[in-house]
């Protein structure tokens, strides 16, 4: 789960780390009072979406006056930043910076370890300085039962500073970093930049941290910050009855059982000159009801011309699935030609349902997809 | 022969009394599977099916009947604890089907793995199976046979279909074992590769891997740097796209690292034949054999 950077500067302001303070404003007044409540000469105004890039994409803006702020914030209201609409803005004071860095952690899956990387090159893009300059990032593995030790974190922010002064209080920095990184159960905790004030003063300007699906259930403190208006609503709808649904370009709606068939059947309409209209898995032991919240979320995709069920049975049951297909037409029209292939657990069961129903199943993946891309270039069934 | 699982697993099922733990330990016993002892605290002295052993703990499950691999099948949340538990008790071999685990949970178990020599196959995996001899996990017996061939998966369901084409075409399979998507794993590619490797009944090898990380790569180098025997390869994911996590959390394009194409461009580059599709396993691996 993605959080905003508002959010991310409250996680890290809570473990102790210098954030600036910031006002979060959903509407163009609420800026420009932010940044009267705040009291500074300068102020930046920033979109709070789930997207990189925001600089770029005209998202972020100084303001010198409050009208200016509010100016600014109704530009940046409303605006697309790759296709998500922005709906709040974060008003900070305007920083002066002596210098910029980069510290972040993040799981890193070849030493099966968090990992620290540092850079006094921060302030950009962090991939792009890992490939022009990988010279400029420095790494330190964390054995996790013990975490961040004083003296890598000390070493580490050697390799930031020549002054002992921020050395130490950057080491302090990286070890409240690491801190907030494990109580919000993240996979990923970043500030960039890490700045040094012209008074010497090392202070976290951007936060960014990235959790753990997997956490969420023993943290709800963490879950509560979902902000389920800045994501695609087809995939809280799926997420909400334990599908993972993901949206794509084409016309083929796919729904699938597991996550590795799942992209395999998106390859192979491809490779049958078809394209994928969205990545569908029911996950294990399926019922019914999620058969039919799938075929919801898929028909209610209009760019959908043909639908393809792709179920391999192990822990999920063939005729589970049947049942779910047919209960889903009973409860609304799906008005768009159906391919169905079933095999493993229960598949004769599942044949039999879906016959009384008048509808068939295939047993082989290729015919099936092959079908299912026919159909959806307006061709008729084999 | 066989790689990890053979006539020698003696196994105890974690959570044996569970919904999902109860219904795979039957289908394992019937299989053949030597299922010594169950766990689950608090039903020590009961027996599961009238037949087999359970106890509160498996340090108590070891010590009265020498069990020496684990399966796991208890919620995510005490997937980490259970692994713990299984290497503190001595099992030398822990598979862990439980999907959702917390990764900072694996990150803390791995390096007590690593000091005690103790071999995990998962997390959230469908676990390994040496047909005809013993089913470790919750893959279906039905769509394997004995055979020359190792399977070696980051994915469930889609394993099955390869399994399955290969038994429908008449060839059988060594072991097949399914290492999990999650972005933290214990056994990973190069593990099962060279246990291969080293297995003579296993004549060739199928390796299905998908988008994200860099295991595949990894992989494909120690295949050509160290394996005399055929590997066929397939990777999902082609068309995914970047940025966003394909339903295993480890399936995900980061940047431009981890897409399909490089996967595949890394696979022909050490020899290995690739797959364009799942059925393209059987002529592939016809060819090799």
């Amino acid at each position: 789960m993605n959080i905003h950077e508002y959010q991310a500067r409250e996680l890290l302001a809570r473990a102790g780390i210098a954030v600036p303070p910031g006002v979060v404003a959903t509407t163009a007044v609420e800026a420009r009072r932010a940044m009267e409540r705040l009291g500074v000469p300068k102020v930046v105004v920033k979109a709070q979406v789930h997207a990189g890039g925001r600089g770029k994409a005209g998202g972020v803006k100084l303001a010198e006056t409050p009208e200016q702020a509010e100016r600014l914030a109704s530009q940046i209201l409303g605006m697309k930043i790759k296709g998500l609409t922005v709906t709040k803005v974060l008003v900070v004071p305007a920083t002066e910076i002596a210098s910029e860095a980069y510290v972040g952690v993040i799981v890193d899956r070849i030493t099966r370890s968090p990992v620290f990387m540092v850079s006094p090159a921060g302030g950009i893009d962090i991939e792009e300085v890992a490939a022009k300059t990988p010279e400029k990032i420095f790494k330190t593995t964390v054995d996790a039962r013990y975490g961040l030790l004083p003296h890598q974190a000390m070493a580490l922010a050697f390799r930031l500073y020549a002054d002992v002064a921020q050395v130490r209080q950057a080491a302090d920095t990286l070890q409240k970093l690491y801190r907030a990184f494990v109580d919000a159960g993240a996979s990923l905790a970043e500030i960039n930049p890490l700045v040094v004030t012209p008074k010497g003063e090392v202070v976290a300007l951007d936060a960014k941290i990235a959790v753990d699906d997997n956490e969420l259930e023993r943290r709800p403190a963490i879950e509560a910050l979902r902000d389920v208006a800045a994501e695609d609503q087809k995939e809280v709808l799926a997420r909400e009855a334990n599908l993972t649904y993901i949206k794509l370009d084409g016309n083929v709606g796919c729904c699938v059982n597991g996550a590795g068939l799942a992209m395999a059947t998106m390859d192979l309409v491809k490779y049958y000159g078809g394209e994928p209209a969205n990545f569908l898995d029911i996950g294990g032991s399926s019922n019914p009801e999620k058969v039919v919240t799938a075929l919801k979320i898929i028909t209610a995709d209009p760019s959908v011309k043909a639908i393809l069920f792709n179920i391999f049975g192990g822990i999920t049951r063939c005729d589970d699935v049947a049942n779910g297909i047919v209960a889903a037409t009973r409860q609304f029209t799906v008005d768009r030609p159906l391919v169905i292939r079933l095999t493993g657990t229960n598949e004769q069961a599942a044949v039999k349902i879906l016959e009384g129903v008048g509808m068939r199943a295939l047993t082989d993946m290729d015919a099936a997809v092959e079908q299912a891309v026919k159909l959806a270039k307006g061709g008729a069934a084999a | 022969m066989s790689i990890f699982v053979d006539q020698s697993t003696r196994l105890v099922v974690q959570g044996i009394t569970g919904r999902d733990g109860s219904f795979h330990t039957k289908q394992m016993m019937s299989y053949g599977t030597p299922v010594v002892a169950g766990v689950t605290p608090g039903k020590g002295g009961q027996r599961f099916e009238e037949k087999v052993p359970i106890f509160n703990t498996v340090a108590e499950a070891v010590a009265a009947t020498g069990a020496n691999t684990s399966v796991i099948y208890v919620p995510a949340r005490f997937a980490a604890d259970a692994v713990f538990e299984a290497a503190d008790a001595g099992v030398k071999l822990v598979v862990c089907i439980s999907e959702g685990v917390p990764v900072l949970d694996m990150t803390r178990v791995w390096p007590f793995l690593v000091e005690r020599g103790v071999r995990l196959i998962g997390p959230n995996c469908p676990g390994i199976i040496t047909p005809g001899v013993a089913r470790v996990g919750i893959i279906p017996g039905n769509i394997c046979a004995p055979g020359p061939v190792g399977v070696v998966s980051r994915s469930g369901t889609l394993t099955y279909e390869v399994v399955y084409q290969l038994t429908r075409a008449g060839i059988g399979q060594t072991t097949c074992v399914g290492i999990g998507g999650d972005p933290i794993i214990g056994t990973n590619f190069i593990d099962c590769l060279t246990a291969f490797q080293a297995d003579p009944a296993t004549k060739a090898v199928v390796m299905i891997g998908e988008i994200g990380g860099t295991d595949e790569q990894q992989a494909a180098e120690f295949v050509h740097a160290k394996m005399t025997k055929p590997v066929v390869g397939f990777i999902a994911g082609q068309t995914a796209p970047p940025g966003r996590r394909m339903g295993h959390a480890g399936a995900i394009i980061s940047g431009s690292s981890g897409t399909a194409a490089e996967k595949i461009a890394a696979f022909e580059r050490s020899g290995i034949a690739v797959m364009k599709r799942p059925a393209d396993v059987v002529p592939l691996v016809k060819a090799k054999l």
